[in-house]
């Protein structure tokens, strides 16, 4: 069972990571239709340029590592949620081609047309995540035989609404703080405000969501009241959330990015704490629940895959902070930009 | 249509659409490595040139082939959660090693590759594509593990209702891992090549004098004429053999083989009929198949009429696929044979015939990629795991015809959107081509009107 819980945690550092990362680029995307000419555009999206693939990643990641340790999760959550996932899959090409595309034709409509695709995508995926991040959290209906017996509205409740909400908020809050960093100015002085309103909204609509996990999701509480791991991800978020303001109004955009991926990291840490060791709850029978108990791989499978993690991430870490680190500082257009 | 039949083509042609774009980037990221060599250790500005018109070539397609792959690692999930929930315990594996040791990789350097041209030095640009092409091959190395599991598979036992790993090493190196690899990637260098000599081509019959066309061209044809003749012979021989010895049924209806023979022939041509299945108007060669297949001119071979016939594959498709692969193989060498005479005459800028067939023959080393792709899925048919688990008992039971048809034609919509615009973009890029050094042009201007004269 060992094998199993280190996957299980594995999973949310993954998920996390993902948060994390492309986190702030779907918040820069987000804040894409609020800048004002194409220079503010064209440096946003050269901002996360270099690194977007990468952070997209994580998810693949993530998913691929579901698949491998908890295949009946993997499994049923994907055919669960059908339609949700063709959209998610559906913004994610649009929000990829439109970084590439746009700035390959000279023209203005061409560029607007791109413009919005990316924008609009990237508000949506952040939506999405949240949507089914909720719906994990509050519980699915699953058939005797394990599959998802519940409709694509029934997936649009209002505390998954909820929670997509609190996510959007987030990554822009985390997007605007990445960019203020990667910018000069009164753009930076904008993005700074924009990093300030989202974290009003942010601290709003968390106390709300927590508020209504009371209500929505009764067993998430009743496992949280002696699980040491939640309140540390709960006091990071406080205590993070309470830094904030303080950092960006300080102009320390490295120190609040810090801060904000720790938020934002505790976040997924926090609803991981929730849910163990439960990876999908069942609404219609508890019983029926996916949980790494009955629905992880073999211990050899689960071996063999940590030895490849342990080979591997220490690795995507390594390089990934050399890569970050070779386009720190502000970004610089020259002809390799988009 | 039933759900089963769609989410079969809903994966079949999500596949076939984003396996266009893969085989580009591998093929064309190898030979960046060469060009970029070139630019940092000789200091050339031809090859820095060409590398940057390459690289954003390289960076398009690379996009495409991003955002058309994350479909594939959802889909087992969305629409074969049957399948998932059965082989999971092995088949997870190698996607989740392929996402961690390669997909970082490949995405971390290229965006390094793409944008760090003036940010680090050129010993760590050189080495961002390096990275590059070493990830996107281990990648083709995971996946195609995986595949071969499901072709082969190995280091597992049927227990507590579904396929539970008894050996890693055994299930990654099951036997057609390596034929199957091999023949793949090498199958890869030779698009890439292709792509690449067809550029060039495009390059000099706009503009004879292209110092960036006459450098690539005379590289790209090398590569290619080398992988070309790799490709055929030993990886697709092998590739063949170990399908004779490991799937039985689906060598006997690739290769026409309807009935039992002891001198088993070669058919070099004919047309084949579903019902009955037989082929008419055969060239064939006898005992040329048996020879192949195991070293022996009368080793027997198994026909398609000797084994069960719902564990048989559709035997029209994947006779057509294999036969017109291996006489794309044909072209591609002899093709190439010519390019690699036309450099050694020292005629090949002059004249522009045989750069027109090189600009067309483009997409044809991907049609080659699709038709062997089509020989070992359909081939592999009815099964999802040879004879593990059956394609009818794969699928999702939870999705409605509807949803189905929902989901195939927003993916029809975004795949015509996807492809419309890569092609114009490529265009685009080809018709402004690579920004060449002043000075060089004039230079290079001057061998070309000198060509032209002896021409």
């Amino acid at each position: 069972m060992t094998l199993a819980l280190i996957w299980f945690i594995l999973i949310f550092v993954l998920l996390a990571g993902y948060a994390m990362l492309d986190g702030f680029d779907l918040g820069v995307g987000a804040l894409h239709v609020l800048t004002q000419d194409e220079h503010e555009r064209r440096l946003s999206i050269n901002a996360i340029g270099p690194v977007w693939d990468g952070n997209e990643v994580w998810l693949l990641t993530a998913g691929g590592a579901l698949f491998a340790a908890f295949p009946p999760v993997y499994a049923t959550v994907f055919s669960g949620f059908y339609i949700a996932l063709m959209l998610v899959l559906a913004m994610l090409m649009f929000r990829a081609t439109a970084m590439e595309f746009r700035g390959k034709v000279d023209s203005t409509r061409w560029r607007k047309v791109w413009d919005i695709a990316f924008g609009v995508s990237s508000t949506l995926l952040p939506v999405l995540f949240g949507v089914a991040l909720g719906n994990v959290l509050r519980g699915v209906p699953l058939a005797a035989d394990g599959t998802y017996s519940g409709t694509f509205l029934g997936l649009l409740n209002p505390y998954a609404i909820l929670v997509g909400v609190l996510t959007l908020v987030t990554f822009f809050m985390h997007g605007a703080i990445y960019l203020a960093g990667k910018t000069e100015g009164k753009f930076r002085a904008r993005l700074a405000m924009h990093a300030v309103r989202a974290w009003v909204a942010f601290v709003v609509l968390f106390i709300a969501t927590t508020a209504a996990t009371l209500f929505a999701c009764p067993t998430l509480v009743d496992h949280f009241s002696s699980n040491v791991a939640a309140w540390l991800f709960l006091a990071l978020i406080v205590v993070g959330s309470a830094l904030l303001p303080a950092a960006i109004f300080a102009a320390r955009f490295q120190a609040a990015m810090l801060i904000s991926c720790t938020v934002v990291g505790s976040l997924i840490g926090l609803a991981g704490a929730g849910l163990f060791p439960r990876l999908l709850p069942s609404i219609t029978d508890p019983a029926a629940s996916l949980t790494i108990y009955n629905a992880s791989s073999t211990p050899r499978t689960l071996a063999a895959m940590l030895v490849i993690a342990l080979i591997g991430m220490p690795l995507v870490i390594g390089y990934t902070a050399f890569i970050y680190k070779a386009f720190h500082g502000k970004v610089v257009l020259n002809e390799d930009s988009y | 249509m039933d759900a089963g039949s769609l989410c079969r083509f809903q994966f079949a042609m999500t596949a076939a659409f984003h396996f266009l774009f893969p085989p580009i980037t591998i093929g064309l990221a190898w030979l960046l490595t060469i060009v970029e060599w070139r630019a940092w250790r000789r200091k050339d500005p031809v090859a820095e040139s060409a590398g940057r018109f390459f690289g954003k070539i390289l960076g398009l397609t690379f996009v495409v082939g991003v955002a058309t792959g994350i479909p594939m690692e959802f889909q087992f999930g969305m629409n074969w959660s049957r399948y998932s929930k059965f082989v999971g315990d092995i088949f997870g594996a190698p996607l989740a090693a392929e996402a961690v040791f390669t997909f970082f990789l490949e995405s971390a350097f290229l965006g390094l590759y793409l944008f760090g041209r003036k940010r680090v030095s050129k010993k760590w640009h050189w080495f961002a594509i390096l990275m590059v092409a070493i990830g996107s091959t281990m990648s083709a190395f995971w996946i195609l593990a995986a595949n071969s599991w499901m072709q082969t598979p190995a280091g597992y036992v049927i227990q507590n209702g579904r396929a539970e790993l008894t050996s890693f090493y055994d299930a990654i190196f099951n036997a057609s891992m390596w034929p199957r690899f091999f023949h793949t990637f090498i199958a890869c260098l030779v698009s890439g090549g292709f792509f690449m000599a067809g550029i060039s081509a495009a390059l000099l019959l706009k503009d004879r004098s292209n110092a960036v066309g006459r450098y690539c061209l005379k590289l790209a044809i090398v590569y290619a004429f080398i992988f070309s003749v790799l490709v055929a012979f030993p990886s697709g021989h092998e590739h063949a053999k170990q399908v004779a010895r490991t799937q039985p049924e689906k060598f006997a209806a690739i290769e026409g083989l309807y009935t039992s023979r002891d001198k088993a022939p070669l058919v070099m041509f004919a047309v084949p009929f579903v019902r009955p299945p037989e082929l008419k108007g055969t060239i064939e060669i006898p005992g040329l198949l048996s020879w192949m297949a195991f070293g022996d001119v009368h080793a027997k071979i198994r026909g398609v009429s000797e084994f069960p016939a719902d564990e048989l594959p559709p035997l029209w498709l994947t006779f057509v696929s294999f036969h017109n692969m291996v006489v794309l193989g044909l072209v591609f060498i002899f093709s190439m044979a010519f390019g690699v005479y036309r450099i050694w005459r020292g005629t090949i800028f002059s004249g522009r015939r045989f750069l027109k067939l090189l600009v067309w023959l483009i997409p044809f080393p991907l049609i080659a990629c699709q038709l062997g792709w089509i020989t070992a899925e359909v081939g592999r048919q009815p099964w999802a795991v040879w004879k593990v688990l059956r394609t009818a008992d794969a699928f999702s039971t939870n999705l409605s015809v509807a949803t189905l048809i929902f989901s195939i034609t927003l993916f029809v919509l975004l795949y015509i959107m996807l492809g419309s615009l890569y092609i114009f973009l490529l265009v685009k890029k080809i018709k402004h081509g690579p920004d060449v050094p002043a000075g060089l042009a004039a230079e290079a201007g001057s061998v070309g009107k000198r060509e032209k004269v002896i021409a």
